[in-house]
């Protein structure tokens, strides 16, 4: 009744194949972008920008790179922490040598900086699979942490060992350091976001993304058929470094401002980034967006309800908010393995055919 | 003998104690992946968890006290009793058995058939569940662990060395009360498996659980079982390394430093686990005193991972693993 694709027709191949091939989808989906690029950024202020609305945006690239390697390609990564370290690491260099570039083309610098280095962690997953290399990839997370702890040229020799963002601009506009408005910073993350989705839902469905997924359901059969297995795990392995590594540069530059690796870039990060990836979907590109969403809130919520309605210790929520997590993830993964995205799918399922049970 | 061999034989032998405890942990894992193909990384925070509860008992604390406190205003924390160290860890035990039995009812019976991956997945999530329940149980401030245990460093050693070398060994007398424990613990678990009914029965089902179902072994009882072990086996990690540094967070951390150790090993062998736990521990322990100082130190936080992973690249199954078949 209110969701369904009648009137809907289709009259060239390129119209059937469209990423949102319901008309009403379609529309939902511009003006969601709409009221994203137009509105948000004028009624915005510090508090919502800090604590929901960049953290979510640069969580949902980071989600949508995990979800490109362990959701499309069916590797799993608990080095997410580390090649988010990449990133900023890389983009903190590229900032302080080079200052007069503009930050839309550091970051992306960042981003294929992080991707050569994500592959060359990847190589072991031709001769390893399973959770033998989700443990190898944890060798990535405390050895890459380890090396922007040990090695001073990765922080310029900064005595405290920590990494600052300077003030960087984008046509003017001040995106970096303590003096950026809320809205620039929005604005530049949602920038991010926006290509970060549209060129990884075409990748996904186009031959790549094929390709990833044969691997993911079965990889010696998907080599029988011809797909390379050694290209085909590099291309995701560096696809989600670009996406991990984008994430990572502007969680460093836009968001923190100043980050210690240990403290900011820890495996409780990869661990967090993988949550919002079971929790929101696997192998989905909204779901990314979903459980980025949901992770981000949550403690958000908690916080308030907890700490700020009932009066309850801070670290008392922070337990509560623990145990939670875990058994959502346990839940999600017995009740409904696909995650919020198959809630969501679900739930158009049944608007498109009501009030029609059939 | 010259000073830096002294020094090196001293970092290994320390090593090889390190390096039991580390298979103290992996043990836990071999046994559940073993019996049921769970790759169960709540290993270590199951250690954590065993700890918390035996020191809780001994203490007399009231489960919960903070979240009561909180809800409801009141001012509790002891029953005002002291628990002697064996009747807690036989309590412990129970409380291990219980857990066991709840994992299995409310998690892996309805995670049947399902993926590797998504069983690993399931059990970080457990790991964080259960670190959350702890936590609100116990209480995270660090916890002194005290079962009566020798502490310190062992005279005989020190003195017999220095008559020997001229140089005194510095070996701690809990290292090697660890050790002999994890002796009589894999000597047991090795008699338990060999000549009970019990013990044969997992082994079957490690082998081949449709066949094990299909001559009347209830799969369902022996996973209880095997998490039951391992969660007794966490409970003696739990004592051994809460005892040394303290009942805290961070010994949840030495899963992480297990991994590495059953990536080596393989994940299959409880042998392996032994072996893979004092390679590691040696290998940690020399590499950070050799080439340590070279590279700015604090290596022990990834070597045993990049030697884990690179000895995978050419024997991906590990030591002593199975050799990993696989058919279309």
């Amino acid at each position: 009744m209110f969701y369904r694709e009648a009137g809907d027709f289709s009259t060239t191949y390129q119209q059937d194949s469209q990423t949102f091939p319901i008309k009403f989808d379609r529309y939902r989906y511009y003006i969601v972008l709409a009221v994203a690029f137009l509105v948000i950024p004028f009624v915005i202020n510090d508090y919502w920008a800090n604590a929901v609305f960049v953290p979510f945006l640069i969580y949902a690239i980071a989600a949508i790179g995990l979800n490109i390697l362990t959701g499309y390609c069916g590797q799993v990564s608990l080095g997410t922490g580390a090649f988010m370290a990449v990133g900023a690491y890389a983009v903190y260099k590229l900032m302080t040598a080079f200052p007069e570039v503009s930050m839309l083309i550091h970051v992306p610098i960042a981003g294929l900086i992080t991707a050569g280095v994500v592959t060359l962690f990847g190589l072991p997953s031709l001769r390893i699979k399973g959770f033998y290399l989700a443990v190898a990839t944890l060798a990535a997370q405390f050895f890459l942490v380890w090396l922007f702890n040990k090695v001073p040229w990765f922080y310029n020799y900064s005595a405290s060992g920590q990494i600052s963002a300077p003030e960087r601009s984008v046509f003017g506009i001040i995106v970096t350091g303590p003096n950026t408005e809320a809205w620039a910073k929005y604005m530049i993350c949602l920038i991010f976001v926006t290509l970060a989705a549209v060129i990884a839902r075409n990748l996904t469905r186009g031959s790549v993304g094929r390709k990833w997924m044969a691997i993911r359901d079965m990889d010696i059969a998907a080599e029988i058929i011809g797909v390379n297995p050694m290209m085909s795990k590099l291309t995701a392995f560096a696809v989600s470094g670009f996406f991990v590594g984008i994430a990572g540069a502007l969680f460093f530059s836009v968001y923190l401002g100043a980050a210690e690796v240990g403290e900011s870039f820890g495996i409780d990060k990869s661990f967090l980034v993988l949550f919002m990836v079971i929790i929101g979907g696997l192998g989905s590109i909204f779901g990314s967006f979903a459980g980025a969403a949901f992770l981000v809130l949550l403690p958000v919520f908690l916080k308030n309800v907890l700490v700020g309605m009932l009066g309850w210790p801070t670290d008392l929520a922070a337990h509560l908010q623990l145990v939670i997590v875990g058994g959502l993830i346990i839940m999600f993964l017995i009740v409904e393995p696909h995650g919020l995205a198959q809630l969501w799918r679900l739930a158009k399922e049944k608007l498109r055919l009501w009030p029609f049970p059939h | 003998m010259p000073e830096q061999l002294l020094f090196a034989m001293e970092v290994t032998l320390n090593g090889l104690m390190a390096g039991v405890l580390y298979a103290l942990v992996a043990l836990g894992f071999v046994l559940i992946f073993k019996a049921s193909g769970i790759f169960n990384y709540a290993q270590g925070v199951m250690a954590l968890f065993a700890a918390l509860t035996l020191v809780g008992i001994m203490e007399g604390q009231v489960p919960f006290s903070h979240l009561i406190n909180a809800i409801f205003g009141t001012e509790i924390h002891h029953f005002g009793w002291h628990v002697p160290a064996l009747l807690a860890i036989i309590l412990t035990i129970g409380v291990m058995v219980v857990f066991a039995w709840a994992v299995q009812r409310f998690i892996f019976r309805h995670l049947v058939n399902q993926e590797p991956i998504i069983l690993f997945m399931a059990t970080i999530g457990l790991a964080f569940f259960l670190e959350g329940v702890g936590d609100l149980m116990w209480g995270a401030d660090i916890k002194k662990l005290d079962v009566g245990l020798p502490q310190g460093i062992n005279d005989w050693i020190d003195i017999t060395t220095f008559e020997a070398f001229g140089y005194g060994f510095f070996i701690d007398n809990l290292d090697i009360s660890a050790t002999i424990v994890a002796i009589i613990l894999v000597a047991a678990l090795i008699t338990f498996s060999q000549y009970t009914k019990q013990g044969r029965a997992l082994r079957a089902v490690a082998d081949d659980h449709q066949a094990a179902l299909s001559v009347g072994i209830s799969l369902n009882y022996i996973w209880i079982l095997v998490w039951s072990i391992a969660g007794f086996v966490a409970l003696v990690a739990g004592i051994m390394w809460g005892a040394k540094s303290g009942v805290q967070f961070s010994l949840s951390l030495i899963a992480l430093k297990a991994l590495p150790v059953l990536m080596l090993g393989g994940f299959t062998s409880i042998p392996g686990a032994i072996v893979g736990g004092l390679i590691i521990g040696v290998g940690e322990k020399l590499f950070e005193f050799l080439i340590g100082p070279m590279v700015g130190g604090a290596t022990e936080n990834w070597f045993a991972y990049v030697l884990a992973l690179v000895f995978l690249v050419f024997r991906p199954q590990g030591l002593f693993g199975e050799k990993i078949i696989e058919r279309v």
